[in-house]
């Protein structure tokens, strides 16, 4: 772990070293994993992560690994059980055995939103209802991408997926809202919970260095800009990354100490067009026939979360 | 050298399996209740919440949760024990499988109940069969003092650095886990010499020993070497197995091997069984003899590895054998009929007559007239078998159950 605690204002305050090494088999341009090497820099070598069923997976393929720290692939449904049977052995290690502390691990879950939203999250309620002491990355690319992008229950309202395309019957592709994992996880109390986007490093960084020094449940959702499950450039995936704060899509925030704050509140919201028309997995709300019924009722949606701040 | 001090206790299955923790200074039990289990997971709730036992006891959300808390703290260095059973076993089945590629040493006991559908609490052997080939090294235990003696000689096999895989000591839900039976307990030091306090000899999640685990492979090869390593470490495991019961047996006077024989030398019929019901057959046997019918027993003990030269030194060399199943694979029928015929298929004197019996599911009881309608059946060379322990007083008794919720017509 890297001993500054202090709040940063600019990216060049960020920690110049890297805890993952370059060459992954992740795709160009993925947005989770430019999130994931942001916060390790905060987090240091000695961090032991189980995985759940996901892109992420691919991180170690056998016999290479980009970690410095301990990688342990669990299953889709049960990285946050394993953090648990970690952390209790160590913990049994330092208090019955005599484990020197140094030779201790943070614990960190990495899970897509699909083990995330879905068969996972009984294990991690439960994980936050025992007060584990450990840090939850959700890599959030809405949908279920490592099997070419299908719905999960993170795919919002209007995105077309392998399993809900956009089509004359289903103009909107997915029909439901995403679900509100943040909100799921808040109702739990966890000591530090947080959204992060891998455009605002600065914003990132404070977060990880509050959550960090924080002994429970602490847990980070990402929105993942996934180039080939919603169809862009994979240059473009910072200007994805930022239409969704800027548009209000995607509110940062933070809960901590039972109040929650926006971090960064965009001072007026650029219209969701902006950050739809970009994407693939909209375009069947703009041809054949533009949707403006759909592109409202995103636009609803978004001024409505917020309104309920204002 | 037989153990000094002698402590006999009227225990269950249950405490028993619960004592062989205890006796083996277990650091961790993640644990999740189901029926006919909990009684374990209760007794050391209390010995840890007293402090009695060090370490933690974790209540975990699920078995699926609780072996992927038991394999990870394995893999994080402290002696692991769980316990669970059936549709437990069925949910956390995925975990089972993760966890023995992960190669972590840890003792499970699987308290036997029948699968649903229907619903039921009462043993046979699916859900330890729906284990059978996940890897773990399995052991049968047929008393309460097996049970815990089965427990000590399996942290020794899982931590042999021959072996390192999880291993599962079933007994049966009811007949044993709620039977009390008198069960010495070994003396604790001569335990910890037995079963020094664990000491891994892989590389364990520290901060000094970074490493990734179970990381994903590409391709067949890669995939096929991991597997083919497992299935090497598991056969080990039978020989680990001797060798420590060998040990065992000098230190406390109790010897266990791979198959137990039962009034085998001069037998025609041999009955194979295996868990508490074995006890029903020996008795069986004592009474066909009276009848001067020579039968036999051979209960499977280590079911894996599978013991195929002691299965088939211990059969070959007798006429008839039957293989009584206490599971059902419909459309298949018993699942270790086929493991016996396999062990014996390559040796010339194998029994002339091998026949497959189901009975016992649901905890269904096995009669001494079932036994004696066993041996009629071995006779019968035109019957091919399965034979399915089912008589007309039973399927009567079932119609009778039908007509109290209403007569004939109304069913049909």
């Amino acid at each position: 772990m890297t001993d500054s605690t202090d709040t940063i204002k600019k990216i060049k305050d960020l920690n110049p070293e890297e805890q993952i090494a370059p060459g992954t088999p992740m795709c160009a341009g993925c947005g989770g994993l430019e999130a994931l090497r942001l916060m390790q820099k905060e987090l240091g070598e000695n961090v032991l992560y189980t995985n759940a069923a996901g892109c992420f997976t691919l991180l170690s393929v056998y016999p290479f690994t980009p970690f410095r720290g301990s990688w342990l692939y669990t299953s889709m449904a049960s990285p946050a059980a394993a953090a648990q049977g970690v952390r209790d052995a160590l913990d049994i290690r330092k208090h019955k055995h005599g484990m020197p502390e140094e030779e201790d691990l943070q614990v960190m879950v990495v899970a897509g939103d699909g083990s995330s939203n879905d068969m996972g999250l009984a294990p991690t309620s439960a994980a936050i209802h025992r007060g584990l002491d450990f840090l939850y990355f959700c890599y959030d690319n809405e949908g279920y991408g490592n099997t070419g992008f299908q719905l999960s229950a993170a795919s919002p309202y209007g995105s077309a997926t392998q399993t809900s395309p956009g089509t004359k019957l289903h103009p909107a592709g997915a029909e439901l809202n995403k679900k509100d994992l943040f909100d799921i996880w808040m109702a739990h109390r966890p000591v530090y919970l947080a959204t992060i986007s891998p455009r605002e490093p600065v914003d990132l960084t404070n977060k990880i260095r509050k959550a960090k020094q924080l002994k429970g449940p602490k847990l980070i959702i990402s929105l993942s800009p996934c180039p080939t499950g919603w169809g862009f450039d994979p240059k473009e995936m910072h200007v994805i990354a930022k239409l969704a704060v800027d548009t209000g899509i995607f509110p940062l925030k933070e809960y901590v100490e039972g109040r929650l704050v926006h971090t960064k509140r965009p001072k007026k919201l650029v219209p969701v067009e902006e950050y739809l028309k970009l994407q693939r997995r909209f375009r069947h709300l703009f041809v054949p026939e533009r949707r403006d019924d759909i592109i409202a009722a995103i636009q609803n949606n978004v001024n409505r979360y917020w309104e309920r701040y204002e | 050298m037989v153990a000094t001090k002698i402590n006999t206790k009227m225990l269950t299955g249950n405490k028993a399996a619960a004592w062989g923790a205890r006796l083996a200074d277990v650091d961790y039990v993640p644990a999740f209740p189901i029926t006919p289990q909990t009684e374990i997971v209760e007794t050391l709730a209390q010995w840890f919440a007293e402090g009695t036992m060090q370490g933690k006891f974790t209540n975990m959300d699920s078995e699926h949760s609780m072996f992927a808390a038991a394999g990870s703290a394995a893999a994080s260095g402290v002696r692991v024990f769980t316990a669970s059973s059936s549709q437990g076993i069925l949910y956390g089945l995925e975990m089972l499988h993760t966890i023995s590629g992960w190669r972590v040493p840890l003792v499970l006991v699987n308290v036997s109940r029948g699968l649903a559908t229907p619903i039921t609490l009462e043993p046979d052997h699916n859900d330890v069969m729906a284990t059978r080939d996940t890897g773990i090294v399995q052991l049968h235990a047929e008393t309460c003092q097996e049970v815990l003696d089965l427990i000590l000689l399996a942290y020794r096999i899982a931590e042999d650095p021959r072996v390192l895989l999880p291993v599962l000591v079933n007994i049966d839900g009811f007949y044993l886990s709620f039977t009390r039976e008198p069960v010495e307990l070994p003396d604790e030091n001569e335990v910890r010499v037995f079963l020094p306090a664990f000491k891994p000899v892989q590389p364990v999640f520290q901060a000094s020993q970074p490493q990734a685990r179970a990381s994903a492979v590409l391709g067949g090869v890669n995939y096929s070497f991991f597997k083919y390593q497992h299935h090497l470490a598991t056969l080990h495991a039978e020989r680990v197995f001797m060798e420590v019961a060998r040990e065992y047996g000098a230190r406390f006077g109790r010897h266990y091997e791979s198959v137990e024989r039962y009034k085998m030398d001069d037998a025609d019929s041999v009955f194979v069984m295996s868990n508490s019901f074995a006890t029903k057959g020996k008795a069986a046997v004592n009474k066909l003899r009276k009848q001067g019918i020579k039968a036999g027993l051979l209960k499977l003990r280590l079911f894996r590895p599978f013991p195929v030269d002691a299965v088939a030194d211990a059969l070959c060399g007798h006429q008839k054998v039957a293989v009584i199943d206490q599971n059902i694979a419909p459309g298949a029928g018993g699942i270790t009929f086929p493991e016996i015929a396999s062990a014996l298929y390559h040796r010339e004197d194998r029994p002339k007559r091998l026949l497959s019996v189901i009975g016992g599911l649901g905890g269904m009881d096995i009669r001494d007239g079932d036994f004696l309608s066993i041996v009629e059946h071995l006779d019968e060379k035109d019957f091919k078998g399965p034979l399915m322990l089912f008589r007309k007083e039973d399927l009567d008794g079932f119609r009778t159950l039908q007509k109290i919720a209403g007569p004939d017509e109304e069913r049909e």
